[in-house]
C-alpha cells in the first residue's frame, strides 16, 4: 500500500465537517445547534415544530446534548452529561433514506464489507415530548452508533408527511473510527505545523467535573423548582399572546430544568410522572399553537391537507 | 399448473414479528385464494429482515367454473314472491326451470384466470396485513389513508409460472426485480420464476429461508465453540433472532476480559444476550468461559478481525458497568437498601413495598411457627408433653421462624439496587447473591433468591422450608391485596397475574405435600393489611394520641374497611358465634383486631377463588371436569392437596366396573328418591371427618327381604368405614367401601319394589335409599357425575 492511498483517520471535528459536506450535497440546510439547553437534538425547533405540518424540511445540524444524571465527574470513559448529536431531519422521508445513511458512514470511513452495520428494531418514544416513530437502532459491530426514525406523532399530533430522524452519536462514532477505548483520548483536532493536536479531554475534561459537581451537588433546588414554575408560567402566556416559538423555548427550560432536579434527587418516583406530565401539556401545547399560526399557510399551499 | 412466487420487500423487519408475519401471509394469501374458489395446496412461508417471501405449488390455470342453484318460490305462490325471487337472480321467467311446481334458478359462473385472482388478492393481502406495530413514511404519508406497512414497503415481486402478475400499492408496482444483500450485493437482481428464487437470492448472499439461516447459525456457533475448546450454551430464541436479524448469518467467537467473571454468570449472560444479542459459552468445566459468539450479517474481508474486535470492545464497556453495579450494590448491606423500600409503591392503595415486606414477614415466620411448611407447631411440641408453660418452639423450628422472618425483610431489597434496576429480570437473583456476599446462612440467601418460583408451569418448585415460606407469603399477600381492593381477575384481565399467583400458591402446596387450612391462611394475611392499615392510621397521628391505641384501633379498622370497600360488612360490635369464626377470632386476638366477620367473609371469597383457579388447572391436565364438580360441590373443605387426592381416587374409581354400576344404582335411587318427593340427604359437612350429622333412620321392618337386608347390612358397615377413610384421607379405600355397596344395591333393585302398595315398606325402602345416596354423598356428589 502506498502512502498516498493510505486512509487519514478523521479527526472530531473533521467528522462533522464531512457530514456537513455530505448532507450539505444532498441539499440539507446545515443549521447550527439551538442555542438552548437541550436533552437531545430532537428538542431543537427544527425537528419538533418543524417536523409538523406539509412543508418539505431537509436540515442537518450538530445539537450539544445535556442529561445531568449521566455524568460521572469525568471519570467514566463513556459516559459524559454534555456531548454532542448530529441530527438529520428529512421531510418527507425519502425512499433512499437507509442508502443515503450508509453513504454517510461510509464518507466517514464505515466500510461495510468490513463492518457489521445492522438495523434492529428501536421505537422511538419522546414521553415528554408526545412524540413517537417507529425505526431502528443502528449497529456497527454491536454498537449502537445512531437512531434512525420514521416519525408518526409529535406533540401528539400525526405527522403528515412523516419525516425521517437520523441521530449520530458524535462521540461513540468517533471513538469506533479513531479506535480510542476512552472518549477523554479522542483527537478532537489534528496536529497542522507548529500547532498541536487538540483531545476531547483538553477541551471538556474539566468541563464534565464541575458541571458534574454543580448538576448532582451543587444546584440550587429552590431556583430550580421556582424556576420550573416560572417557564412553566411563561410557556402558557405565550402560547395565549400566540407566539409558540417562544413558548417553544420555555418547554425546552422547563424540561432541562426537571432534568437536573432529577440529578439533584429530589423529585421522588410519584412526583416524576406528575412533572413528565407538565413538561409534556408544554410541548403539546406550543406544538398546538405552532400549528394553529401555520395551518392557513399550509392549508393555502398544500390544497387537501388537513391535520 | 403454475407456481406462484409472492415476495414483499421492505425496510428491516423487527426480528421478534417476523413469525407472525409469516403466519399472517400465510392466513391471509389462503382466505383470499379460497374466497375466489382456489384451493391451495402445500404453501411454502420464508422472511428475512428484508423479505416476506411466499411460494404456492400448482395452482390451476383458472378457477372452475361453478354452476350455482337456487330455489325459487313454488309456480302456484302469488306473482310477488316470483318477481322478488326474478329480482334477487337477475334472471327472466323463461330462464328459471320449473321442477314439480318450484322455481329453480340455475346461475352458471365461469372461471376466473388464476392470474386475475392473484392481482386482486395481493393488494388486498398487503392492505389487510395485521402488523403488530405499523407505520407511515415518505410523500404518500401527507394523507391520513396513505398505506402502513411494518416499516417502508420498497417492492413487490409477483408472478405467476413466468408472468409478471401486475399489480399496484400504495406507488409500488409488482415487478421481476429484487434486491440480494444490502452490502454484497446491492443492485438488482431478476427472478424468473418460484423455481428460481431462491438459488438467485443465494447467489446473492442472500439465504431466504429463515430455518436454514437458524440451522447456520445454530450449528455454525456450536462450531465456533467447539473449535476453541468450549461449548455453546443453548439458547434457541437467540438463534432465531439473529436468524431474523441476518440474510447471511456468519457466527464468530471473541473473547472478553478473563477478570469480568468475577461478575455473576447470570448477569453475563444476561448482558451479552439481551443488549448484544451474543451466545455465551462454558468451559471444559461446565462454568462459564469468557467467550462470546455474535453472528455477523456479513463475510468480512479480513474474516471478521474487525467485527470481533468492535464487538468486543462493547461488551466489554457493558461488562464494566455490570461490574460497576456488583460492586456498587455491595457497598452496602440488603438491610441498608431495604430502607429504601418506603419510597416505592407497591399499589397505591396498598401501601409501600416497605409496607408489604413487613407484612410478609410475619406471614412467612407464622407459616413456619404453625408448622404449615414445617413439622414445628406448638401443638405438636405440647403433644410430645414436655409440661412446659405455653407453646414453645423447638430451637430448631425458632431458627427456621426467624430464618424465614429475615429472608422475607431481605427478599425484595434488591429492588432498589442497581443491578436490578438495570435488569429487572435479575430480582431474587441478585438479592441471594448479595445475601451470601454479605455471609447471611444460605437458607436465607437460597429464600431470597428463589422467592419468586415458581413463575409460571414448568418452573422449579422451591421445596425448601425457609423459601416456601417466604414464596408463599408473598404470593398470598398479594393475592389477598387485590381483592381487597377488587382487583380481582375478571375476563382476560389480570393485570396483577393473580391466577398464576394462585397456581404457584397451589403448585408449592402439592410439590411439599403439606396442608395449607386456606381460610385461616388468608384470614391472616387479612389482618397483615388491617395491620398496615393501623400502622398508617397511628403514623398519622400525633405521639400523645397513640396512648389510646386501643380505640384508634377499631377507628383505623373502620378507616380500612371504608377504604378496602366493605364497610357494610363491619359489624358495630365484634361478634363471636361459630367455631370457624372463634378460630379467626383467636388469631385476630393474637393480633388484637376484632373484626373476624368481614375479615372471614373475604377469606371465603379467596379460597373459592384458589378453588376455581384449581378447577380450571386439573381440568386443563385432562381431569375429568364432573369429577372435579362432583369433589369440590361437597363444599366444608379449604385444603387443595386434600381435594385433588379425593378427585384423584374418585376418577381411578370410576373407571373401574364397580365405579360405573355403582353411579348407575345411584343415579336410580335419586330418582326414584326425586319422584317420591324426597330430597337426596346429604351429610352436612361432608368430607369434614366426624361431623355428619345421620341420614334419614331406616328402622327395623318385619317384612324385610334378604335384599333389604343386605343393603341395610351393607350400609352399616360401608358407611362407617367411607366416613373413617375420608377423614384419615385415606381416599382409595373410601371408594373401596363404596365398592361394596355394588352388588347389594344392584340386588335390591333386581329383587324388590322400592314404590311397594303398602306405605310402610315404601316408606322403609326409601329410607334405605337415601341412607345409599348419603353414604355416596359421604365421598362425592355423584349428581354431578356424567355417564
Amino acid at each position: 500500500m502506498t502512502e498516498g492511498a493510505e486512509k487519514k483517520v478523521l479527526s472530531f471535528q473533521d467528522m462533522i465537517l464531512t457530514l456537513h459536506a455530505y448532507w450539505s450535497a444532498r441539499g440539507c440546510a446545515i443549521l447550527q445547534p439551538y442555542d438552548m439547553r437541550v436533552g437531545a437534538g430532537t428538542f431543537h425547533p427544527a425537528t419538533t415544530l418543524r417536523s409538523l405540518g406539509p412543508e418539505p424540511w431537509n436540515v442537518a445540524y450538530v445539537q450539544p446534548s445535556r442529561r445531568p444524571t449521566d455524568g460521572r465527574y469525568g471519570e467514566n470513559p463513556n459516559r459524559l452529561q454534555h456531548y454532542y448529536q448530529y441530527q438529520v431531519i428529512l421531510k418527507p422521508s425519502p425512499a433512499d433514506l437507509q442508502d443515503q445513511y450508509l453513504g454517510s458512514l461510509a464518507a466517514i470511513g464505515i466500510d461495510p464489507l468490513l463492518h457489521d452495520i445492522r438495523f434492529v428494531e428501536d421505537d422511538w418514544e419522546s414521553p415528554t415530548l408526545g412524540a413517537w416513530g417507529l425505526g431502528w437502532e443502528v449497529w456497527c459491530d454491536g454498537m449502537e452508533v445512531t437512531q434512525f426514525t420514521y416519525f408518526q406523532q409529535m406533540g401528539g399530533f400525526d405527522c403528515k408527511p412523516v419525516a425521517g430522524e437520523l441521530t449520530y452519536g458524535l462521540e461513540r462514532l468517533a471513538m469506533y473510527i479513531q479506535n480510542v477505548d476512552n472518549v477523554y483520548d479522542l483527537k478532537f483536532s489534528d496536529a497542522v505545523g507548529d500547532v498541536a493536536a487538540v483531545s476531547y479531554g483538553d477541551v471538556f475534561l474539566e468541563n464534565e467535573r464541575q458541571f458534574s459537581k454543580w448538576n448532582f451537588e451543587v444546584a440550587d433546588t429552590d431556583t430550580l423548582f421556582a424556576g420550573f414554575k416560572a417557564a412553566e408560567d411563561e410557556c402558557k402566556r405565550a402560547i395565549d399572546a400566540g407566539v409558540p416559538l417562544a413558548a417553544y423555548d420555555q418547554a425546552i427550560e422547563a424540561s432541562h430544568l426537571f432534568n437536573l432536579l432529577q440529578a439533584r434527587g429530589v423529585i421522588s418516583v410519584q412526583e416524576r410522572a406528575n412533572y413528565m406530565a407538565r413538561v409534556r401539556d408544554l410541548a403539546k401545547g406550543s406544538c398546538k399553537a405552532w400549528i394553529d399560526s401555520q395551518s392557513e399557510r399550509w392549508t393555502q399551499n398544500y390544497p387537501g391537507w388537513t391535520l | 399448473m403454475n407456481d406462484f412466487l409472492l415476495e414483499l420487500r421492505s425496510e428491516e423487519i423487527p426480528a421478534r414479528m417476523q413469525a407472525g408475519a409469516r403466519a399472517e401471509l400465510e392466513k391471509l394469501f389462503r382466505a383470499q385464494l379460497s374466497a375466489a374458489g382456489l384451493a391451495t395446496g402445500e404453501l411454502t412461508v420464508w422472511s428475512t429482515p428484508r423479505r416476506l417471501a411466499l411460494i404456492a405449488r400448482d395452482l390451476p390455470e383458472a378457477t372452475a367454473a361453478v354452476s350455482e342453484e337456487l330455489k325459487g318460490p313454488r309456480s302456484s305462490a302469488p306473482p310477488q314472491a316470483l318477481e322478488g325471487f326474478l329480482r334477487k337472480t337477475g334472471l327472466r321467467q323463461d330462464q328459471l326451470e320449473d321442477r314439480d311446481g318450484v322455481w329453480f334458478a340455475v346461475i352458471d359462473k365461469p372461471g376466473r384466470a388464476t392470474a386475475e385472482v392473484l392481482a386482486e388478492a395481493i393488494p388486498a393481502i398487503v392492505r389487510g396485513f395485521a402488523w403488530p406495530k405499523s407505520m407511515r413514511w415518505g410523500k404518500e404519508s401527507a394523507s391520513s389513508e396513505s398505506l402502513r406497512w411494518v416499516r417502508p414497503l420498497s417492492g413487490i415481486v409477483a408472478i405467476f409460472g413466468e408472468e409478471l402478475v401486475p399489480c399496484e400499492i400504495g406507488g409500488i408496482a409488482s415487478g421481476f426485480a429484487t434486491r440480494g444483500h444490502r452490502f454484497h450485493c446491492p443492485g438488482e437482481i431478476t427472478i424468473g420464476s418460484a423455481s428460481d428464487y431462491a438459488e438467485k437470492l443465494r447467489a446473492c448472499h442472500v439465504i431466504v429461508d429463515h430455518e436454514e439461516r437458524q440451522a447456520i447459525i445454530r450449528d455454525g456457533a456450536a462450531k465456533a465453540a467447539a473449535d476453541a475448546g468450549l461449548s455453546l450454551v443453548e439458547d434457541e430464541g437467540l438463534v432465531i433472532e439473529n436468524a431474523g436479524l441476518t440474510e447471511w448469518p456468519v457466527p464468530l467467537l471473541g473473547r472478553f476480559d478473563e477478570a469480568f467473571l468475577e461478575v455473576p454468570p447470570e448477569v453475563i449472560q444476561l448482558t451479552a444476550r439481551v443488549n448484544q444479542k451474543y451466545f455465551v459459552v462454558n468451559g471444559a468445566d461446565g462454568r462459564l468461559a469468557n467467550g462470546f459468539v455474535c453472528t455477523a450479517n456479513i463475510d468480512a474481508v479480513d474474516g471478521g478481525a474487525e467485527i470481533v474486535a468492535g464487538n468486543r470492545k462493547v461488551l466489554a464497556a457493558r461488562l464494566s458497568d455490570a461490574r460497576f453495579f456488583w460492586e456498587q450494590d455491595q457497598k452496602k448491606t440488603l438491610a441498608q437498601h431495604g430502607e429504601k423500600l418506603a419510597n416505592i409503591t407497591f399499589h397505591e392503595k396498598l401501601g409501600t413495598v416497605a409496607d408489604k415486606v413487613e407484612r410478609v414477614a410475619k406471614l412467612a415466620r407464622w407459616l413456619v411457627e404453625e408448622g404449615i411448611v414445617t413439622s414445628c407447631s406448638p401443638a405438636k411440641a405440647g403433644a410430645h408433653g414436655d409440661g412446659a408453660t405455653g407453646p414453645r418452639l423447638s430451637p430448631g423450628c425458632t431458627e427456621l421462624a426467624d430464618q424465614a422472618e429475615l429472608a422475607a425483610r431481605l427478599a425484595k431489597a434488591d429492588l432498589v439496587t442497581e443491578m436490578v434496576g438495570e435488569f429487572p429480570e435479575l430480582q431474587g437473583l441478585m438479592g441471594g447473591y448479595y445475601a451470601r456476599a454479605e455471609g447471611l446462612p444460605d437458607a436465607v440467601a437460597d429464600a431470597i433468591r428463589d422467592h419468586y418460583k415458581p413463575v409460571g408451569q414448568g418452573d422449579d418448585v422451591p421445596t425448601a422450608p425457609v423459601t416456601v415460606a417466604v414464596a408463599l407469603a408473598d404470593k398470598l399477600d398479594t393475592l389477598t391485596g387485590f381483592f381487597l381492593i377488587d382487583q380481582q381477575p375478571s375476563g382476560s384481565r389480570d393485570p396483577f397475574a393473580l391466577r398464576r399467583a394462585a397456581l404457584a400458591i397451589a403448585a408449592l402446596q402439592t410439590r411439599g405435600e403439606f396442608r395449607l387450612p386456606l381460610l385461616i391462611v388468608f384470614a391472616n394475611a387479612i389482618i397483615g393489611y388491617a395491620e398496615t392499615a393501623i400502622n398508617w392510621a397511628e403514623r398519622a397521628k400525633p405521639p400523645a394520641q397513640r396512648q389510646t391505641a386501643a380505640l384508634n384501633r377499631w377507628t383505623a379498622a373502620r378507616e380500612f374497611a371504608t377504604q378496602v370497600g366493605y364497610l357494610d360488612q363491619f359489624p358495630p360490635q365484634p361478634k363471636v358465634e361459630t367455631a370457624e369464626l372463634r378460630a379467626v377470632y383467636d388469631l385476630m386476638q393474637a393480633v388484637r383486631f376484632d373484626t373476624p366477620e368481614a375479615m372471614l367473609s373475604r377469606a371465603r371469597t379467596l379460597v373459592t377463588f384458589m378453588f376455581d383457579r384449581l378447577k380450571v388447572q386439573q381440568r386443563e391436565a385432562g381431569v375429568r371436569h364432573d369429577l372435579i364438580d362432583a369433589v369440590f360441590a361437597l363444599g366444608g373443605e379449604d385444603d387443595l392437596v386434600r381435594l385433588l387426592a379425593r378427585v384423584k381416587a374418585l376418577q381411578a374409581f370410576m373407571a373401574t366396573e364397580d365405579g360405573t354400576n355403582l353411579l348407575a344404582g345411584y343415579k336410580r335411587a335419586a330418582n326414584i328418591l326425586k319422584q317420591a318427593g324426597k330430597d337426596i340427604v346429604i351429610p352436612a359437612k361432608a368430607g369434614i371427618a366426624g361431623d355428619r350429622a345421620p341420614t334419614m333412620a331406616a328402622p327395623a321392618f318385619a317384612g324385610a327381604t334378604e335384599m333389604d337386608k343386605a343393603l341395610l347390612a351393607a350400609l352399616d358397615t360401608a358407611e362407617p368405614a367411607a366416613s373413617a377413610a375420608v377423614a384419615e384421607e385415606r381416599f382409595t379405600d373410601a371408594m373401596a367401601a363404596l365398592a361394596s355397596l355394588r352388588a347389594p344395591i344392584d340386588a335390591f333393585f333386581e329383587g324388590v319394589m322400592v314404590n311397594d302398595p303398602d306405605e310402610a315398606v315404601r316408606a322403609y325402602r326409601l329410607g334405605l335409599l337415601s341412607r345409599f345416596t348419603g353414604a355416596v354423598h359421604g365421598v362425592a356428589d355423584f349428581s354431578k357425575i356424567e355417564g
